[in-house]
């Protein structure tokens, strides 16, 4: 990472001279280009025709339809993990939203700004239910599969520090290594984002065998991402996402947006429809924006719902990620 | 006098048999299998950890597998899950090439061999008439496959799949052998120049992986352009490719030149060939012919290096299979998917290796 960094501030400044307004590039360009996984269970993967579809990748239809009117202009780049902060600073994309953790560096140091948390993830450890353990604190001695290189690493070697037990990690290269390592039983406990965890034991065949420990021993908020410099894309950018997680907090879904339209007797809501006010005109978009992002694929709710949530095969509950009135720390500023 | 053993013989007696431990099957195990002892328990070994793996393998690939479902969880079996073939084959091969024109890539991939054939062997009727279709046949490719000319255009963008791999490797392959024919050449002229930047292309090629060529092609590259000149992804990977694969090249002929006696350059010259006539007549002939070995296996090399172009973000056969078994429906597919990809590589430099054996016992022939 530190390599890189030099290299991509210094990037960055040279696109940030080459463009100064992202959304014109974007409406001159007729399609958004947005930066996503090379396939990560239920953010980013193909579907049987061969398009995107994901929770990331609905971030992407939104903001796309938001600006353009259609949740279909979109590029896809796909991105590793190494790749991805070069093609966001070099401008090969306008928005990156690949499962990134928002940390102080990658803000900071890389220069660029993150519009919000679409995904407050969090590292946990599964096991097997007859190690009898019921809490990751009780894991003294057990071995556990890891993956090398990555936070997860250090978050673990912190957590055993801080609560003075021992473990015995098993080093993998890669998230399939790890799940066919743990099935093997090469290790007692596999520990990654819970996210990921849910995807892996949705594969299991015995899977009511396997437990997920209560502890989430890091914070790893994921979110989307864009160059510093341009703030009214940034600002776009924010404020999709706001309006995503403040129509599901209004009620307003893919279902009854037409009815709603017609005007209703919240402000709130007419303001975000735009049919009172001109909050849309101030962003440099269109009145109805987000009326359009939330046709492209629904309201936060119904986005997490479709691709992670208790009736998918990763049947992720929504935890932290529900509303703030709803037991979570969901929390979008009002539109006004 | 008259004792039988003087009795001239006047016809050879039949020969008898030969024991019946040395020959038939019986032969062939004794002198294949069990010629001594340290080979009898070889020969047990290995029959022992095949009657091992091959049942398990055929029962995990065909006996308990299952083709038929709409998602993972239809898959009931304890073997192979292939369900999702049905689906996704198009996928595999095309990438994200439109479905309805799909078959712009069958017709090219059918006349690509006319094109190669008449380079690959001789003897083939009307191989001057099909050596000049070869030559146009990367301009009917690259039309049919991207688009114009009254065809609808393709961005690069939507290749991928196992055409994505052949499109890069035979790209590459046919490419960096005539540069890596000139490099090596270059590297052993007599001219300070010429040779000083053959050997600094070949070293600096050489001395950095596939993977940061790649990487470099992809963010570096973009920013020195000017803003509105933009090079495409596959035509950077095929350029990036061929320049690698032609640093090995350039080594592999380097090889091959160093192993023809000086006696024959000398005699090359005595007739009064030019340079380029020594080369092309005595030289190089002969120095190709050596090196078939490791010019195959620099192909084979390049052909696997293809999965490298995830990096980039683009999707070959492999970058597919991780693509898919992220979707939920087809989630820990990962054996399956794996097997698949990894059979389109077997078949592919299989067959590779198969005519450079081909081809080196037919020069051979030539020869003697």
């Amino acid at each position: 990472m530190k390599r890189f960094s030099l290299l991509i501030a210094a990037m960055t400044l040279i696109s940030g001279v080459a463009s100064a307004g992202t959304l014109d590039d974007v409406k001159k360009r007729g399609a958004l280009q947005c930066g996503i996984n090379t396939g990560l269970a239920g953010f980013a993967y193909t579907d049987d025709n061969g398009k995107w579809a994901g929770f990331d990748v609905a971030y992407c239809r939104a903001l796309a339809s938001a600006v353009l009117g259609n949740p279909d202009k979109v590029k896809y780049v796909n991105l590793t993990g190494k790749n991805r902060f070069p093609a966001l600073a070099s401008g090969e994309i306008d928005v990156l939203s690949r499962n990134t953790t928002w940390t102080f560096s990658r803000d900071v140091k890389l220069g660029f700004t993150f519009v919000g948390v679409s995904y407050y993830d969090g590292q946990g450890f599964i096991g097997r239910k007859k190690l009898g353990v019921k809490s990751a604190k009780e894991l003294d001695g057990a071995s556990i599969c890891i993956q090398t290189g990555t936070t997860t690493e250090l978050n673990l070697a912190d957590f055993f520090r801080v609560n003075k037990i021992k473990y015995e990690p098993v080093p993998i290269e890669t998230n399939e290594e790890a799940r066919k390592a743990y099935l093997a039983e090469r290790c007692d406990v596999y520990t990654t984002d819970a996210s990921g965890l849910a995807a892996t034991k949705s594969t299991f065949a015995d899977a009511d065998k396997h437990m997920v420990f209560p502890e989430i021993i890091s914070k790893e908020p994921l979110g989307p991402l864009v160059r510093q410099g341009d703030d009214a894309w940034a600002d776009i950018a924010r404020w999709t996402l706001n309006a995503l997680i403040n129509a599901e907090e209004y009620g307003v879904t893919s279902g009854n947006i037409d009815k709603m339209l017609k005007g209703t007797k919240n402000p709130e809501i007419n303001r975000m429809l735009g049919t009172e006010g001109s909050l849309g005109e101030m962003l440099g978009l269109q009145k109805d924006w987000a009326v359009k992002a939330l046709k492209a694929g629904g309201n936060y709710g119904e986005i997490f719902d479709r691709y992670l949530g208790e009736k998918t095969p990763l049947g992720l509950s929504r935890g932290l990620n529900a509303l703030w009135n709803n037991g979570g720390v969901l929390y979008a500023p009002p539109m006004r | 006098m008259n004792s039988p053993s003087n009795e001239a013989i006047t016809q050879y007696k039949e020969a008898r048999p030969p024991p019946i431990a040395s020959v038939g099957i019986i032969g062939w195990l004794r002198h294949n299998l069990f010629s001594s002892v340290s080979n009898t328990i070889l020969t047990l070994v290995s029959i022992y950890l095949l009657s091992i793996a091959i049942p398990a393998i055929v029962d995990w690939v065909i006996l308990s597998s299952q083709i038929s479902g709409d998602t993972r969880f239809d898959c009931k079996v304890e073997g192979a899950c292939w369900a999702w073939i049905d689906q996704r084959l198009g996928q595999f091969l095309f990438g994200f090439y439109p479905a309805s024109e799909r078959w712009r890539v069958v017709i090219a991939f059918i006349l690509l061999f006319p094109a190669l054939i008449p380079w690959l062997t001789h003897g083939i009727p009307g191989q001057r008439y099909l050596r000049w279709f070869s030559v146009a046949y990367p301009v009917i490719a690259t039309i049919l496959l991207a688009g114009g000319f009254g065809l609808q255009e393709v961005p690069t963008d939507k290749f991928g799949g196992f055409m994505l791999n052949l499109i890069v490797g035979l790209s590459g392959i046919v490419l960096s052998l005539p540069v890596g024919i000139v490099l090596a050449l270059g590297r052993q002229s007599k001219l300070p120049l010429i040779r000083w930047f053959s050997i600094g292309f070949i070293e600096a090629v050489r001395g950095v992986p596939l993977i940061t060529l790649l990487f470099v092609s992809n963010i570096l590259l973009p920013i020195f352009l000017p803003p509105d000149v933009t090079l495409d992804s596959i035509i950077r990977v095929i350029i990036m490719v061929t320049a690698f694969a032609s640093a090995y090249m350039a080594e592999v002929i380097r090889g091959g030149l160093q192993a023809i006696p000086s006696g024959q350059y000398e005699a090359a010259d005595a007739m009064g060939l030019n340079y380029w006539k020594s080369m092309r007549l005595i030289i190089l002939p002969q120095a190709l012919r050596v090196s078939i070995p490791g010019i195959v296996n620099t192909f084979i090399g390049l052909f696997k290096d293809t999965t490298l172009v995830i990096v980039i973000g683009l999707f070959d056969i492999l970058g597919i299979a991780n693509a898919m078994v992220s979707n939920p429906d087809w989630l820990g597919l990962s054996t399956e998917t794996y097997v698949f990809v990894a059979a389109f590589f077997f078949a592919v430099c299989f067959s590779m290796s198969r005519y450079s054996m081909w081809l080196e016992r037919r020069l051979a022939r030539q020869r003697h």
